[in-house]
Formats: C-alpha cells, structure tokens, sequence
C-alpha cells in the first residue's frame, strides 16, 4: 500500500489546521452559515436530513487494518457506533457533532486519511476495481496510477472550482467492475499492437437525471502521457462546461451537446502544449510509486481446488459463501473474498465500530493487512489463503456478515434514501430490506442467479439505478413515495441503460412487481445458464412490461 | 401552520422553534404565523440555530405535525433505525411518519 511521504502528510496536517480554525471561527460567529457552507464542503462536511455528515475518502477503495479500526473508533467515539459504504468507495458517517470535526480529521490523518475530495466541484476520490492486485483477469494493477492521480488531483489550483463534481474510475482488468462508462472519465488498462500497456479514455459517462454512457475518447494513451491528457480534457470542460445551469454543467452534457469528435479535437489541441512538459510521467517515478504496491509476501501455493459440493454438504451455508464470494486470485493457492455487507434485511453498506474492528482483524491476520471497498457496499479481503477460508467464515458468521450473497439478487446497492438524505424523495433503505427477505431463501437466490438490483431514493443517482439489471427510482408524487421500475441497464463493459417500463408503484407494491419480473425471467430464459441481462437482451422489454402491468 | 425548523449550530441536530427557544421534539414546536422569517433572522444571528427555515405544518391531538414526508422523518429520525430516533422504546413512533 501507499505510505505518505512527508509532503502528503504536510498537505493533510495544514488543511486539518486550517479546517479546524475554520469550524472555531463558525462556532464562535465570526463566520456566517453561507460563509461556511463552501469551506466545510471542501472538507466533505455535509448538513443532511438528521445531522451533519462525514464523508471519508478511501483512495482508490484501498485501505490498511489500521485504517479500518480507525474508522471504527471513530464511529464509537464520535458517532452512533456505524458508517455507511458508498458508492463511490468512501464511507460516510451520519451524526458527527460540528464541535468533534477537527478531532475526527486529526485522527484521521494519523492514519493518512482524510475528507478531501469527498465534495464539491473538484476531482474527486478516485474509484477502481475492488479486486485491484489480485485479480486473475488483471492486465495491470491500476492502484499506482491511481495514486498518481491522486497527487496529481489532490488540491490541484486549476481544477478546484469545475463547472461541477468530476469522477474518474479505472478498471486495470478485462471485465470492467468499477463502472467505467458511467463516469465522467473511464480509464480502461489495455495493450496496444504493439504489445505496450496504456489507456483507454472514455469521457462524458454519468448517470444522475441525464444517463449517458461514455464515449471512446482515445484508444491508447501511455502511462508517461496519460495526466498531460487528462489534464487536457480537464481543462477543456473547465473553459467550456456549462456554469449557467447546474443541471448542465457535467461533462457529459458538454460532450452530447458538443459532439465527441469535436471534443476529441479540442483535448488534442490542448494536449498538443501540454504533451512532452512537466506532467510527463518518468518510469522510474511509475515504479516508484509501483513499489508501493508490490505484491505482498505471498507463500508458494499449489493451486488447491476447493470441494465445494463436499463443503455444501457438510454446511450449505458455508458452501454458498464459497460459490458466490469468492473471486480468482493472480496466485494459485489464493482468493479474494467479498464479505457482503448484506446480510437479509440489513441497510446496504452499514457497519458497525465491531464489524469493522473484526474484518480489519481478519485482514491483518489472513489479507496481508489489506482491505477493499468495493462501488457494489461490500469489503473485500484481497489476499486470502484457500486454507484460512473456513476460519475467516466462522468469523464472519460470529459478526453476522457471512451471507454468501455476493452478486446476487439480495446484494443490492441502495443510497441512504430519504431516511438520511436532505436531496431524497423517497426511501430506499426499507424498499432493499423489503427485497432482500423477499428473496431471502437460499435455493430461490441460487435458481435466480446473476441479477443486480440497483436503487435510488431520488434521480440524482447515488444508488446507480439506471444501470442495475432492475433498477429502482423513488420519486415523490403529491407527498406520497413512489417507485418507477427499470430493467436492462448494465454498469459493465457491456454497458447498457434501463428503460423505465411504466407507471410507479406504491412501495408495498415493489416486491411483487420486481418477483414477477424474475419470474418472468426464469420462464423465458433458455437455459439456467442464460443470466437476467441476456434474457433481457434476448426478449426485449415487451414481457417484462407485460409481467408489470399486464398486455392491456 | 407554519413551523419553523434548523439545526443545532454544535450538534447538527434538528431543532423547532417553540416560541420562546429551540427544542429537538417536534411536540414543542409553535406556529409561527407569519413571523417565521424575523425569528429565523433573529435567532440565526445569535448562532442558537444553523440554517433555520419555515415549513407548512398540521395541527394534531398529538401535538404539531410536518405537513411533508421529508419533514416527518426529519422529525423523528431514520425510519430504518428506531434506536436512533428521538422515540427508540416506542414502537409506533413512525406510525405517523408514513
């Protein structure tokens, strides 16, 4: 993992200084709440519905035990005893008191984190592949570059007052899980004729009330020139992004409005000054900053297939964990392991200071002292030896995170919905407990197979809905919750958007409208081996809608 | 009715405004007519409340209620966790809610 070197530690220790003189000055008056407002969202300090909130940035979902603990202690002392994962691999805390700020951020920093990025119309937290490292499918780790970037970003002068909030994610592996196309710049590791390793730049992707998939911008971008180009895209949406309207001010409107090939030109022209200049990216910085992320000290393994039918016997519910969270390691004799922030009838993404103090414990002892979050609210163990499996399931079952649910219909991603959030129209936390003991059975969840539920309290997104397989929208209508349906969106490399297929539904009313949509499914599929999305693909919307609202 | 609601400057937490001071349960909370903006001004300038606001509200035989969902979950805290809110032993504290 990354350590800060002293300029990072500088940079952080100075904005927690100036941060806290900052929040005094607002407690003893001396600065207006419309004085403060911009200040404290520079620091991820939000108003929400009940409190303030906290939102933590994790760097590229990367984080140590340490870390994690921290986060923990952090959640006892100074909150209600939780925080909350997001989508964007951050962690939120929902009830700080204005007055702990400045300790909260000191502890944070001890333990090189911070809010930064987390808010505002800056670069924010750069999000990855959750597997970044380990996976088998990878053709680079991402996570140097990504903390490259990061340096690059952090605090950059140009780029701290955009026409609106940027997002880059960046997948170093061949199947895109870190929703690429959907943000406002998608970097995917690829390997040119040549044979050399660069990056493919997709822009103009978001979801929010425009959803837009990203366009191919550059096929091919090496590592040494990749933040002159960035830099160069970044300064084109800077001088022309919309500032007259917020709710154009994406780079994905300027993008659709403008044209790609017209935005292509304009990045090129710009790239042409920058290209070659300071922002050159030397090799030996690369794999300075590469050797941070060395693999850690891996045993020599034979790769060892686990008897999953044997296991399933013995327990069933182990042998479910072992079928679904577990993902293929780059070693033989290892695995990455998704513990699943969904347990039946959890919120989404919630953990508490124990649960959080316990899966850091498992990383320390099992993972090499490393952790993940992923976009999808769920941790992951990276490193994991096939042999430790069963000792880690035990723990999990002891702290009540051992559903083996992981890319199943029960693990949903879900905002906090209008239970937390002052922008919320509807709730979307008891519409994703609703579901999860909807479909709760195991031998239902199996039957169902790959099939992503994605829900939003409101249309700015937060929940991804537009790209689940069934996504969920909740609107307000004359003071009353409601929820559109969709079905076809697709957050992978085969992105896709889900069409709404009709009218809301009363939120009593969403499970037996999303079961008839899977049952629809499962009597048209061709095979068990067909998922949701082909099915979908295959047969069109016309059945799922008739599944809804009937052929009148 | 009109209410008129913030936060608690040092806590976040949201306050109503009882016609004579500030109070984290909305039984407390005093129409304020059409004095709502005066008040707001007045008590935002003595940093007693943080971003005060007027909102449309119900008068009930159990006291004064947010005309607006959002309002009413504001009131009682998340309706996903009960021990959070301001009523954790009641079991029907979120009956109005909704």
């Amino acid at each position: 993992m990354y350590k800060y070197d002293e300029y990072d530690q500088q940079m952080v220790d100075a904005r927690v200084a100036e941060f806290s003189d900052q929040v005094r000055r607002r407690l003893a008056g001396e600065i207006t709440e419309d004085q403060f407002k911009p200040l404290r969202l520079m620091n991820g300090l939000y108003l929400q519905l009940h409190a303030y909130m906290l939102r933590v940035a994790v760097p590229y979902g990367t984080m140590s035990s340490k870390q994690l603990r921290m986060l923990g202690h952090i959640a006892r002392t100074y909150d209600r005893n939780y925080g909350h994962f997001t989508t964007r691999q951050n962690i939120q805390f929902n009830w700080p008191k204005l007055r702990d700020i400045p300790k909260i951020l000191e502890l944070l920093a001890s333990v090189e984190m911070h809010a930064i990025q987390t808010s505002g119309n800056c670069i924010r937290n750069i999000t990855t592949d959750q597997f970044a490292g380990a996976a088998a499918d990878e053709i680079l780790d991402p996570r140097p570059v990504a903390e490259i970037l990061r340096q690059w970003s952090s605090l950059h002068p140009e780029f701290l007052y955009l026409p609106r909030k940027f997002k880059i994610a960046m997948s170093g592996a061949t199947h895109d899980r870190a929703a690429i196309r959907f943000h406002d710049i998608g970097l995917q590791a690829t390997t040119n004729a040549e044979g050399e390793i660069g990056w493919e730049v997709w822009v103009g992707g978001g979801l929010g009330r425009t959803p837009i998939i990203g366009k191919l911008i550059n096929p091919h971008v090496p590592h040494e020139h990749l933040l002159a180009y960035l830099e160069s895209i970044l300064r084109v949406y800077n001088r022309y992004g919309r500032r007259d309207n917020k709710y154009k001010a994406r780079i994905k409107i300027l993008v659709h409005e403008e044209g790609i090939d017209n935005i292509r030109a304009q990045v090129e022209e710009e790239f042409s000054h920058v290209k070659g200049g300071v922002l050159t990216l030397p090799q030996d910085e690369l794999d300075r900053i590469g050797a941070y992320f060395a693999a850690p000290a891996f045993e020599r393994l034979n790769s060892s297939a686990i008897d999953v039918a044997r296991e399933k016997i013995i327990n069933p519910s182990y042998g479910r964990w072992l079928d679904n969270n577990l993902n293929a390691h780059q070693r033989p004799g290892y695995v990455s392991v998704t513990v699943s922030l969904k347990p039946i009838g959890g919120a989404p993404g919630d953990a508490t200071s124990e649960q959080m103090e316990a899966i850091a414990d498992l990383a320390e002892r099992y993972s090499f002292d490393e952790l993940r979050v992923s976009h999808e609210q769920n941790l992951v163990l990276p490193h994991v030896k096939i042999a430790d499996l069963p000792a880690i399931y035990e723990k999990l079952v002891e702290i009540g995170f051992a559903e083996g649910n992981a890319g199943l219909i029960t693990d949903m991603i879900a905002c906090p919905g209008l239970d937390f959030c002052a922008l919320a129209n509807a709730r979307s936390i008891p519409i994703a407990q609703e579901l999860s003991r909807k479909f709760a059975a195991p031998e239902r969840q199996k039957q169902i197979g790959d099939l992503k539920i994605k829900i939003s309290g409101c249309i700015n997104a937060c929940g991804h809905h537009h790209v689940g397989h069934i996504g969920i929208l909740g609107v307000e209508k004359k003071g009353t919750e409601l929820y559109q349906i969709t079905v076809g969106g697709d957050a992978t490399e085969q992105a896709s958007i889900g069409d709404i297929l009709g009218h809301g539904f009363v939120a009593e009313d969403v499970p037996d409208a999303i079961e008839r949509l899977v049952d629809t499914y499962i009597a048209r599929r061709e095979s068990e081996a067909e998922p949701f999305i082909a099915a979908f693909r295959r047969l069109g919307k016309e059945p799922f809608k008739e599944a809804l609202y009937g052929n009148g | 009715m009109k209410l008129l609601t913030g936060n608690d400057l040092k806590t976040g937490f949201v306050t109503w405004w009882t016609g004579a001071d500030w109070s984290l349960h909305i039984e407390d909370a005093a129409d304020v007519g059409e004095g709502g903006e005066a008040i707001a001004a007045a008590e935002e300038g003595a940093r007693r409340v943080n971003a005060p606001y007027i909102i449309a509200g119900e008068a009930t035989t159990d006291g004064p209620r947010p005309a607006h969902i959002k309002d009413r979950i504001r009131a009682l805290g998340p309706t996903v966790r009960p021990d959070l809110t301001l009523k954790p032993a009641d079991p029907n504290a979120g009956d109005w809610v909704i």
